[in-house]
């Protein structure tokens, strides 16, 4: 127990005396970076990809597109995360001749990669709304896209809102897999604060306490946006 | 100013709809009634291309709508429609919901204006620019007097902030109602407009489109309630089988139907 007492006090050492709170706090904002841009990036794929696999398929370009959206969900469905960061990172990139910085590199390929799940789950809201609700719309002469834009998806969102929590929780665990191609968040930082001492016990809690603490706090958002959204339900 | 010519509508190898031809006058209210999948509801949705017509033609305005080139959205701002089950858009106030398409519209309209003028003044576009007397906010503020105008007409104007969940069947058929009025329709589409309500509410729904009638809108009506078909239509047709089996005024229909198929279905609806 002393020992522990002590890796502890040596922890904290590090962390306010040798400014460590710093790099923890740099890597939490990565972290968050990381998941909030690859959730707006996947949302507004997923959007696109949904809209597109539900559209009446009488036109060939809609059929065409289709075939492209489902191989494009099969593809990073199919393929592990990690495969897809060092493909981009260490292949694609270099193979196009673009500079990104790691960070950047995994904001784009969370994107995509939510982009896939993001486009199902949507799919899933889009078709539970009453099919009427779109009839409604055409009927007083709204076009597709209009009547999609303002009447389904604002009931689809609605629909798909813990589901989309799910997906934010899992985006933001998921980002420790970011130190496969250097980019420092949260988990690479407390490995190296482990590395620096020797002693992995007291920072893979901490970590797992910082963790636990972020995802509460998306769970407390989730409900009062789920709340707010609800207004309509309830009637007044 | 509705011309059905050989309409023909299948899904799959189900024949629905089987060669149906008829011509709906200006003021006219065609009342369309028939048993339970004789495609009277099918043939209503026909008639505004809900549902794509397998052949035929239906002719509005002058203009083929059956044809899948013509710009569908404009010719159904002429063409209300009433549903069975209100499809009032759920996350939108009673009032949004009225000013929804007229505001949408208005500024598609305005916008594609001001494109034109800019176009014209950079010179990358023969013309005069058109004079533009109204603004996004100037469009909105006519579309919600005209809504609140119409919500008082039915007596829901507290129920302007309301969402439609908040309202009675009844309440919300009337909003559908008056939703599709606020485009200054020249025909209404009704499609079993009373099935889905409660007994009690029927009658205000009934007298609203009684209303309507005695105004002269035309009105093309799906429906089982027999006493609205005596009382407020010019004609009634009857369907049988994707088919229009017999056609003519109310008195004639009603008292003396011609064929066998008629006197068998109103012997049983008529008690």
């Amino acid at each position: 127990m002393n020992n522990f007492a002590f890796n502890v006090e040596r922890f904290f050492d590090i962390l306010i005396n040798k400014g460590g709170y710093k790099e923890v706090l740099e890597g939490l904002l990565n972290t968050m970076i990381i998941a909030v841009g690859g959730l707006l990036i996947g949302i507004v794929i997923g959007t696109l990809i949904a809209t597109v696999r539900v559209m009446p398929k009488y036109k060939a370009a809609i059929r065409v597109m289709d075939k492209i959206c489902s191989f494009y969900v099969g593809f990073f469905r199919g393929t592990p995360m990690v495969v897809q960061l060092l493909v981009f990172y260490f292949v694609l990139l270099p193979l196009l001749g673009i500079k990104l910085t790691s960070v950047a590199v995994a904001i784009v390929v969370f994107g995509l990669n939510s982009g896939a799940y993001i486009s199902e789950i949507m799919r899933g809201g889009i078709l539970s709304v009453d099919p009427g609700q779109m009839e409604g719309g055409r009927s007083v002469g709204l076009s597709y896209s209009t009547t999609m834009l303002k009447v389904v998806i604002p009931q689809a969102v609605k629909n798909i809102l813990p589901t989309m929590g799910n997906e934010f929780i899992a985006l933001v665990k998921e980002t420790s897999v970011v130190s496969f191609i250097g980019a420092k968040d949260l988990y690479l930082t407390f490995q190296n604060i482990g590395n620096a001492t020797y002693e992995y016990m007291v920072p893979y809690l901490s970590m797992a306490i910082i963790y636990i603490v972020v995802v509460c706090l998306i769970t407390v958002l989730i409900k009062v946006m789920e709340r707010r959204l609800r207004k309509s339900d309830r009637g007044r | 100013m509705i011309e059905v010519v050989n309409l023909c509508k299948s899904f799959g190898d189900n024949n629905v709809l089987k060669n149906i031809s008829t011509t709906i006058k200006k003021g006219e209210k065609v009342v369309v009634i028939g048993p339970s999948g004789s495609g009277k509801s099918t043939f209503l949705r026909c008639l505004n291309c809900m549902e794509d017509p397998t052949s035929g033609s239906i002719i509005f305005g002058g203009v083929d709508i059956a044809d899948p080139k013509v710009d569908i959205n404009i010719h159904r701002q002429k063409m209300g429609m009433v549903f069975q089950h209100f499809n009032l858009f759920n996350n939108k106030t009673v009032i949004e919901n009225i000013m929804m398409a007229p505001v949408y519209v208005a500024t598609k309209k305005l916008k594609k204006q001001k494109r034109n003028n800019t176009l014209i003044a950079l010179h990358l576009k023969k013309g005069t620019p058109e004079k533009i007397d109204t603004s996004v906010q100037k469009i909105k503020e006519q579309a919600h007097d005209k809504a609140i105008e119409l919500l008082k007409r039915i007596g829901l104007e507290d129920k302007a902030d309301a969402y439609p969940s908040s309202l009675s069947g009844g309440q919300k058929q009337r909003v559908a109602i008056i939703r599709s009025l606020a485009m200054d329709p020249d025909v209404i589409l009704f499609d079993e407009p009373t099935s889905a309500l409660d007994p009690e509410m029927v009658g205000e729904v009934l007298d609203l489109m009684k209303d309507l009638a005695n105004q002269g809108m035309t009105m093309v009506v799906v429906t089982h309630e027999m006493g609205f078909a005596k009382e407020v239509a010019t004609r009634v047709i009857f369907m049988d089988d994707g088919r229009m089996i017999e056609e003519g005024s109310p008195e004639e229909f009603f008292v003396n139907p011609k064929t066998e198929r008629c006197k068998d279905f109103l012997s049983k609806v008529l008690v």
